[in-house]
């Protein structure tokens, strides 16, 4: 048991990294790691949306499953997060005005962040549980993390650094992104020579 | 049939989370001030910090909440804006001192001698830390453009080899003063001719010569000159007191380096 969810969990992180194998979430991927600061603050919101979308979606999908509409899951996931991405920005405002603050744009952001929809999706295409559902969204969204303070710090790095004026901004980013992409190559197999 | 279903289906769950998000916004909703709002929406909105505050929300906000009664302190909105937010509080309209900002440096690439050349990053902060920069005097403007990147109003450009502040365009944020290494940059009245020593060369006037040529030396003339106690020389460098100018430009005519220079405001 703990077995498969400490596989689903590094999958998640390393070798099906969201952002960096499965190429989603690249918008605030791009947007919001020009500082290791605010890279951890949305990486934050981001797993906890993940979670929380994961727990609520897995019942309604049951309900979908039951019903044989199973075509209905993207556009009912999409409902479902929106929704409770507004929820969490509404109570942030109330409780954490600090956080609220320093998230800005990017917690409606999270709405349209194809990560989350993403790991909902996957979930239930892989026939996980609800246990290995809630864990391999935890891994994505850790993943989402790591991969979020490891481009920061490059970016912080580049911020520095003398570059050509054709390449100045987004193109260099995009070019550093998918040079660090490339890294993320060296975990394949990795999971599966583990455990198997 | 199965159509319908589905319409239903997602219909029921929109409602839900609909009434759900209705619910929750009124039960933790946020008490908003409706004066700090009223303010914010006459603030230019460019979040520059010349009022002292975070950005134009924390000014408003301060206002709002009487913890300061000066309605003057927005330099890019002006007398305008002072008047507004003065008239949604009903407390008297403060005057808003109309000021640009002026590099006082005038060692261009004709004039200042240089030390070394740079080849670093693009950033006079960045080449002020290296033997204080490529220009013999470490004093001067080094005309890598981090005033020019500052400036939210592009009023900033780099003119041969030393930023020029575009009198027009400035809206007296005050974001390139604190942004200049060298601390070059000062804000001068508008609307009228003052004289200005565009140097800050603290150097003894012999080595200040060796720098660059349009460098104040110290020579104390303008000190003379000047009928109205305006100027005066600290540390080798002359200054003029914008206050107590004038703008008759004796101080102007006796310079030997020409490093006074009467800048006119009038027709900004």
């Amino acid at each position: 048991m703990i077995k498969v969810f400490l596989a689903i969990l590094l999958t998640g992180i390393l070798t099906d990294n969201y952002i960096l194998s499965k190429f989603l979430g690249i918008c605030p991927f791009l947007g919001v790691s020009k500082k290791v600061n605010t890279a951890v603050g949305m990486s934050a919101a981001v797993i906890f949306v993940m979670v929380l979308a994961t727990a609520v979606t897995y019942p309604i999908n049951t309900l979908l499953v039951k019903n044989d509409m199973e075509y209905l899951q993207t556009i009912v996931f999409i409902l479902v997060i929106a929704a409770l991405v507004q929820l969490v920005e509404i109570i942030l405002k109330k409780y954490m005005v600090a956080l609220y603050n320093s998230l800005g744009i990017y917690l409606p952001l999270i709405t349209t962040n194809c990560a989350v929809l993403g790991v909902v999706l996957l979930n239930v295409e892989n026939g996980y549980t609800f246990g290995e559902s809630i864990v391999s969204s935890l891994g994505a969204g850790v993943g989402f993390m790591v991969a979020m303070i490891m481009f920061a710090g490059v970016r912080e790095r580049l911020e520095g650094a003398d570059i050509p004026k054709s390449l100045q901004g987004l193109p260099i980013t995009l070019v550093s992104a998918s040079l660090v992409s490339m890294s993320f190559l060296g975990f394949t197999g990795l999971v599966d020579g583990i455990f198997g | 049939m199965d159509i319908l279903t589905a319409v239903i289906i997602v219909a029921v769950i929109g409602l839900v989370l609909g009434l759900g998000l209705a619910v929750a916004s009124i039960v933790f909703a946020v008490p908003k001030d409706e004066k700090a709002e009223a303010i914010r929406e006459c603030l230019p909105g460019a979040n520059c910090g010349a009022c002292g505050f975070s950005g134009c929300d924390g000014y408003a906000a301060a206002l709002a909440k009487g913890e300061t009664e000066n309605t003057a302190l927005c330099s890019p909105g002006g007398n305008a804006v002072s008047k507004e937010i003065a008239g949604l509080l009903g407390v008297e309209a403060g005057e808003v001192m109309p000021e640009a900002a002026v590099v006082l440096c005038m060692g261009h690439n004709g004039n200042a001698k240089l030390k070394y050349e740079y080849q670093g990053v693009e950033s006079c902060r960045m080449a002020s830390q290296l033997y204080g920069g490529p220009k013999e005097c470490v004093y001067g403007c080094l005309g890598l453009g981090d005033c020019v990147k500052a400036c939210p109003y592009e009023a900033i450009h780099i003119c041969d080899g030393v930023a020029r502040i575009n009198p027009v365009q400035c809206r007296a944020c005050k974001m390139c003063v604190n942004t200049c290494p060298k601390g070059l940059i000062e804000m001068m009245p508008l609307h009228r001719i003052t004289a200005a020593v565009l140097c800050k060369n603290h150097d003894k006037g012999a080595i200040t010569r060796k720098e660059c040529t349009s460098g104040c030396i110290g020579c104390m003339k303008c000190v003379k000159a000047c009928e109205y106690d305006a100027v005066k020389v600290e540390n080798f460098v002359a200054h003029v007191d914008y206050q107590k100018c004038i703008g008759c430009g004796e101080c102007h005519k006796v310079c030997p380096v020409g490093v006074i220079d009467l800048v006119d405001m009038k027709k900004v």
